[in-house]
């Protein structure tokens, strides 16, 4: 059982205008099982804070906290986050030539887990879930994301997941870029690490259909920055039929292009 | 007349520095003069086109028409392969190219005698010819020729350690049908001083493969040179450097398709670390009227890891006829991308780890090419060994 606590976090990005606050207190707690659905507009932050948990150095923590089982996120570096059980399936992957992927896998694997994954089971677990998540086994001599399609990418996201076993699992839009079926698979794909795992998961997405798939215990409405309502899957289906105009209404809207001067 | 490249440059990420844009020089590189004699080129003072980005100042012993001592040789030959001197009128008759510039025929008019490495006709060989030479901190030259017989099918492998101020001339005579594969490793110490010409000269339907491996030297130099003596050709030329703080690696080739139906392709790609590594790779190519049905490619690419260091990076394309199957090059120069180093670290994977990944990858095309597995292996091992020194 693992709980990720996110506390009143605040966080600012340096642009060319100046400093600019993106999270204007975060408060949100995510427990192994769960499923929560974050929703927002464009641009109201929700790749930030997923980026903030995961340590991008881009973005910088005024204030708040983050721990998972108590421990200190934020003291952490990117990669010990990683180790300590915290995932993040990004909304734009990366690709990295010349490194294959499955030599990237099996690192990454070793890395997690303080130990090479024994090579027979590895082999048999990795033909396992690409095949699950259709994915062309010939992938796995390509370079990470090199070439990829959008939908190779989120599969391959996917992958990671099931394959790493993360306590915690933050999926920023996952669901963009696919069609219906890879949708379909991918969300199958989540549903299996979850089950497998217990991972908690935290759903960044513009969109409601993903949840027809990934059914949500919460979900969390995120406008300008901050969370603006929380409810149950009964919430998603108002934001379906209703949109975020109702959160968007007058100040937080016009707040949105004030970027605060470093010196202000 | 010069046509454009019909294919397109390729543009590299947005951001990234491109000192691509190929121009045609104001001088054709078929006018670029060649001589037996030191007295017809004069001093380098680093103005010259084919100097600039040299470092001339600290060259002037290797431009002195002064004797030297040679470098220790050691070598292993496959079975058929002999090596003997012969004088330099016969090399003259060999058909190897003349000298190009002041370093190399002044290496010509000063080494002792022309070392002939000979691989017989029709010969297969199964483990490669190696040559180790090793400075011990004196002025030497080097003159050496490697004929290999028509059909034959061999691999060399030319080490270069220790000190030395060193300047060479190596002439690569590859027979009809013949399948070359010459690397030469350059991993002196860190004071060394080295010029090259290597000349290749690509039989008819020979097909020839160069390949630069520089990690070590003060300053390093290669001048590589692909011709053709008859149709069918095919030239590869790969490169693999890694210049730290204070180094200066510049690799220049010239491939120059006189021949109809040939083919060249070459790849350049180097990582720079630290205040004041500068690379220079300058990539000619020149097809002349006759060479119809040429098809050729050169690439270059630049990995920057730290601030400080400096690529060059210059192709430069002729094209004297309208028959050809395809003429291209892309250059770019890239800084290390965090997001890479995010992306990875996201994964559990340590920042040393990491960055070891990144740029294993940059290298991996051409690493993986190479094709003799004992050069794959060390220059993995020694790129690892080059990224311990960052971070
Ligand atoms: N480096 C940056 N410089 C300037 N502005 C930035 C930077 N990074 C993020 N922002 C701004 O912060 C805001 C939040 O961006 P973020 O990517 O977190 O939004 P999002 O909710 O994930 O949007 P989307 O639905 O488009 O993915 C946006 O207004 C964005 O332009
Ligand atoms: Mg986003």
């Amino acid at each position: 059982m693992s709980t990720l606590e996110i506390r009143d976090l605040h966080v600012t990005v340096d642009t060319e205008q100046g400093t600019k606050e993106i999270l204007r207190g975060v408060t949100l707690t995510i427990n192994s099982g769960e499923t929560h659905a974050i929703m927002g507009p464009n641009g109201s932050g929700k790749s930030t804070l997923a980026y903030s948990i995961a340590g991008h150095p881009k973005y910088t923590i005024t204030s708040g906290t983050v721990t998972l089982d108590g421990e200190d996120v934020l003291e952490m570096s990117v990669d010990e986050r990683a180790r300590a059980g915290l995932f993040l399936a990004m909304q734009y992957p990366v690709e990295v030539p010349g490194v294959t992927v499955s030599n990237f896998l099996r690192t990454a694997k070793t890395a997690i887990d303080g130990e090479a994954p024994k090579l027979r089971t590895w082999v048999k677990d990795l033909k396992q879930s690409m095949a699950d998540l259709k994915m062309d086994p010939a992938v796995s001599d390509r370079g990470v994301n090199e070439g990829f399609s959008g939908g190779e990418k989120k599969r391959h996201e996917i992958l990671q997941m099931e394959l790493l076993k993360p306590k915690i699992a933050i999926l920023d839009e996952t669901d963009s870029g696919l069609d219906v079926d890879a949708l379909r698979i991918v969300s199958e794909g989540v549903n299996r690490a979850k089950e497998a795992t217990g991972s908690g998961v935290l759903l960044i997405t513009h969109y409601t259909r993903i949840l027809r798939y990934i059914k949500p215990d919460f979900v969390h409405v995120f406008v300008d920055g901050r969370i603006a309502e929380q409810g149950g899957p009964e919430l998603a289906d108002r934001l379906e039929a209703e949109g975020y105009d109702r959160f968007q209404a007058a100040p937080a809207a016009a707040t949105d292009e004030a970027a605060t001067p470093a010196n202000a | 007349m010069s046509l454009l490249a019909n294919k397109p440059q390729s543009a590299e990420q947005p951001g990234h520095t491109d000192s691509a844009a190929a121009f045609v020089p104001d001088q054709s590189r078929a006018e670029r003069k060649t001589s037996y004699a030191v007295a017809d080129f004069p001093l380098p003072s680093g103005r010259e086109e084919e100097w600039r980005f040299t470092p001339v100042d600290r060259l002037q012993a290797l431009f002195a028409d002064t004797a030297g001592t040679a470098l220790r040789r050691d070598e292993s030959l496959p079975q058929g392969v002999t090596v003997s001197t012969v004088s330099h009128e016969d090399w003259q008759g060999s058909g190897a190219p003349k000298p190009a510039d002041r370093a190399a025929v002044v290496a010509t008019a000063q080494a002792e005698s022309v070392l002939v490495i000979d691989v017989p006709a029709e010969a297969e060989l199964t483990e490669p010819v190696r040559l180790t030479l090793t400075g011990e901190g004196a002025l030497s030259h080097g003159h050496t020729l490697v004929r290999v017989g028509n059909f034959a099918k061999a691999t060399i492998v030319l080490r270069h350690e220790g000190d030395a101020q060193y300047s060479e001339l190596l002439s690569v005579v590859v027979g009809d049908g013949a399948d070359v594969t010459l690397v030469s490793v350059q991993e002196w110490d860190d004071t060394a001083l080295h010029l090259g010409q290597h000349d290749v000269v690509v039989g008819r339907d020979a097909k020839v493969r160069h390949i630069a491996v520089t990690l070590g030297g003060g300053i390093v130099r290669l001048n590589t040179n692909a011709s053709y003596a008859g149709p069918g050709g095919s030239f590869e030329g790969l490169g693999v450097y890694f210049a730290d703080a204070g180094q200066h690696q510049e690799h220049r080739l010239f491939v120059d398709h006189e021949a109809p139906h040939c083919h060249s392709n070459v790849e350049y790609k180097g990582a720079l670390q630290g205040e004041t590594a500068h690379t220079v790779w300058v990539g000619d190519v020149l097809i002349r009227a006759a060479a119809e049905g040429t098809d050729t490619y050169e690439l270059n690419r630049n990995l920057i890891l730290t601030d400080g260091a400096r690529a060059d990076s210059v192709p430069n394309l002729e094209i004297e006829t309208g028959e050809i199957a395809g003429a291209g090059h892309a250059s770019a120069t890239g800084r290390f991308d965090d997001q890479q180093l995010f992306y990875l670290q996201a994964r559990g994977i340590d920042e040393d780890t990491a960055r070891r990944l990144v740029v294993r990858g940059f290298f991996a095309s051409i690493v993986g090419r190479i094709g003799v597995p004992e050069v794959e292996e060390r220059l993995m091992e020694a790129i690892d060994r080059e990224l311990e020194g960052v971070a």
